[in-house]
């Protein structure tokens, strides 16, 4: 009699596998408020007291791709990713221009909302970046991203100079093999106050990067007031309409479609 | 009365007998199949997501067209045992054995999929450790292992009376691997009034129980995509339209299984044509909603036509997809629709043939689901055309054999139709005299 399966064992085993699952639940919850706290927070890593932006002048841009390569060379890129894309946009005239595309850095950024582990994360100083250690693969942020500013490591990363730091998510360099890149607009560089390498190598000087607390934006050759720039000539963000608030703009040129 | 029973005992446990020479070549060449499927994922598990087709547009492919399809079938079960079974519906009994197994035997292959698609397994237990609760991939997890756990009491709890009633024979006629399991799952059950209500009362709230789990986990695969913002997917009717394709996939599954096992072991006498009707007109039920789901979607997005609409349904509709969209409407659903409908090929043959186009279909429907909306590039540009690598194939080939394979195994173990509920509605149905089951079980100890 004492092995039957009686109702009350039933049900008592039913409930505790209820309340192993509340439990988790809660646990998760938990972990996640940590998660958000440390993210709001300074750390070691990058401060509040610089919020990068960049800014793309489509009407210098000549689409050259100088700064596609500049951005595979700085990675160590395998043939064909690419971190910096510059797309040839069809006006609707039908004139063309062109338009480089990074990560957009958005404030609201639906790849971090999607990542199973927290392996995508904003850093304090506003740029998102993967944890490849915590990356699993499930490519589930490169759904979600809006702008197709994400790669995968489809295969191993060629070989990278063995003078190289080990890798971080600032400069997540070899890549590991199955987890997801993208664009960190160069925080090696530009939190030790360097440019990204895509604006040191655009001889069009099309590319600025900028800080929203100082209010100051550079090229290799210029100084100016960040404000100033993208107020005085209409700047841009692309897809305003998803609500990503993206930390990157653009200086319309001639025959830009708003609608991308 | 005794004589039915006596036969209803040597049917369901026929496969559990020596199997004849066609048992070992069937089941030769799925294994074989299976393990060149395993070898395939080996070599990709090595070599990493390099073997397969997806890149960094089509980064989503056949993998996810299996997870989706494969657990969609076993929807089956859920509605075989679950709604069947709720609704006092006398008819399922003999197939629920046979559906249920194919819900446990779809469920763990499909998921394993997700395995299958992830870049880097060995970093799954960040999953455990640090959970994002806003991610729909680990509301997968949860609904998925939910789901899994539901399915598998589901389908051990009427194992208890049935393996008492397989214990119940001369030792010597059970080796002792098989003498151990079925009385650890059988719980000393003696067929007493108690044990038989609290059975009663588990099955009805595990019954309960799974048919909101069921419609989680394809709500939540659905909202894996629609939750993006990418045309095609990002649509609030995906959830339901998920839902209804497991459903109608899943019945039809059950066809295809409860086919096979009737002719192979020759069922006839207690699977007649009445359950395959009845599945038919559910097919055809699920069948017409998942045609109105489908027009309702490709209405709205046509008649709108937004700018990165467009190019999707032209693929779909007119272009480089169009010879997989049309025959998965035409053959996947209005075919099996007309086949179930027509008087003349309503019948077991026919239905089975419905049912097999109805899986062939919908498996399409998933890729067509995931692909095209992937292939048209973010701003204006076109992705790489995608139809998977010899990789992805062979495993996809390896997961496709493996189902049966393991549902010939299971049924080497288990009787293939549920005794004691049969016995159960046979006695409720005769006379009062009958009226308890297993009258045999109750004399012996």
């Amino acid at each position: 009699m004492a092995n039957l399966l009686t109702r009350r064992q039933f049900l008592t085993g039913a409930g505790a596998l209820a309340l192993f699952g509340a439990a988790g639940a809660v646990g998760a919850g938990g972990l996640f408020e940590k998660r958000v706290m440390a993210a709001t927070g300074q750390s070691e890593t990058g401060s509040q007291t610089n919020q990068w932006v960049l800014v793309f002048d489509l009407r210098l841009c000549d689409g050259c791709k100088e700064c596609v390569g500049a951005c595979q060379k700085e990675h160590y890129h395998p043939k064909g990713m690419e971190w910096i894309k510059v797309y040839e946009m069809t006006g609707p005239l039908g004139q063309t221009y062109f338009q480089p595309t990074t990560c957009m850095q958005c404030e609201n950024a639906p790849c971090v909302k999607v990542c199973p582990t927290g392996a995508s994360y904003k850093t304090p100083d506003g740029v998102t970046l993967v944890d490849q250690e915590k990356c699993i693969g499930c490519r589930m942020c490169m759904a979600a991203c809006p702008y197709g500013a994400r790669t995968f490591n489809w295969n191993d990363y060629p070989p990278v100079p063995s003078t190289l730091p080990k890798p971080t998510p600032e400069f997540p360099v070899p890549g590991k093999k199955g987890t997801v890149g993208k664009c960190e607009f160069c925080l090696h560089n530009t939190r030790i106050g360097k440019l990204p390498a895509c604006v040191s190598s655009c001889s069009m000087r099309a590319i600025w990067v900028g800080d929203l607390v100082s209010d100051i934006a550079v090229n290799p050759d210029e100084r100016v007031k960040l404000s100033d720039l993208l107020k005085k000539n209409d700047a841009f963000r692309l897809k305003e309409e998803l609500n990503t608030r993206p930390r990157v703009y653009y200086i319309a040129g001639h025959a830009q479609n708003y609608q991308y | 009365m005794k004589l039915i029973l006596d036969e209803l005992k040597e049917a369901s446990t026929r496969p559990l007998q020596r199997p004849g020479k066609w048992f070992y070549v069937i089941a030769g060449v799925l294994g074989l199949t299976m393990f060149a499927g395993l070898a395939a994922y080996i070599y990709q598990f090595i070599n990493g997501l390099g073997v397969t087709a997806m890149n960094d547009g089509v980064f989503y492919g056949i993998y996810m067209a299996n997870l989706v399809a494969f657990i969609g079938i076993s929807y089956g079960g859920a509605v075989v045992s679950a709604i069947l079974r709720l609704t006092g519906a006398t008819w399922r009994a003999p197939i629920t054995r046979l559906a249920e197994g194919m819900a446990v035997v779809s469920l763990i292959i499909g998921a394993a999929f997700a395995i299958v698609d992830m870049g880097r397994l060995p970093g799954i237990w960040h999953v455990i450790v640090s959970p994002n609760p806003n991610s729909p991939v680990i509301w997968d997890m949860v609904a998925i292992t939910l789901y899994v756990i539901a399915t598998l009491i589901f389908f051990t709890l009427p194992l208890i009376p049935d393996t008492a009633i397989l214990l119940n024979q001369p030792v010597q006629k059970l080796s002792a691997w098989r003498r151990k399991l079925y009385s650890a799952i059988s719980l000393k059950w003696k067929g007493l009034p108690k044990q038989r209500r609290t059975l009663a009362t588990s099955m009805t709230v595990v019954a309960i129980l799974i048919i909101p789990l069921a419609i989680s986990v394809h709500s939540v695969l659905a909202w894996v995509f629609a939750v993006t913002s990418r045309e095609g997917w990002h649509s609030t009717l995906f959830a339901p339209y998920f839902v209804i394709a497991a459903l109608f996939s899943g019945v039809a599954a059950v066809v295809l299984v409860v086919s096979a096992f009737r002719k192979a072991y020759h069922l006839e006498k207690f699977i007649g044509q009445k359950q395959f009707k009845y599945l038919g007109y559910l097919m055809l039920v699920l069948g017409a909603i998942y045609l109105y789901f489908t027009f309702a979607e490709f209405l709205t997005e046509g008649y709108v036509q937004y700018v990165n609409t467009v190019p999707i349904l032209r693929s779909m509709l007119l272009a480089d997809y169009a010879p997989l969209f049309w025959p998965f409407v035409i053959a996947g659903v209005i075919i099996p629709v007309l086949l179930i409908a027509i008087p003349r090929t309503r019948n077991a043959r026919g239905i089975t043939i419905a049912a097999l186009l109805v899986v062939a279909g919908m498996w399409i429907k998933r890729f067509l689901i995931i692909v095209p909306p992937l292939r048209e590039g973010l701003f204006g540009t076109v992705n790489a055309s995608y139809f998977g690598s010899p990789v992805e194939w062979m495993i996809t080939i390896g997961a496709v054999a493996a189902i049966p394979f393991f549902l010939m195994m299971m049924f080497r173990i288990f009787p293939v139709m549920p005794i004691y509920e049969m016995e159960e509605i046979a006695a409720e149905e005769s006379e009062k005299e009958y009226r308890t089951p297993s009258t045999v079980l109750e004399t012996t100890e």
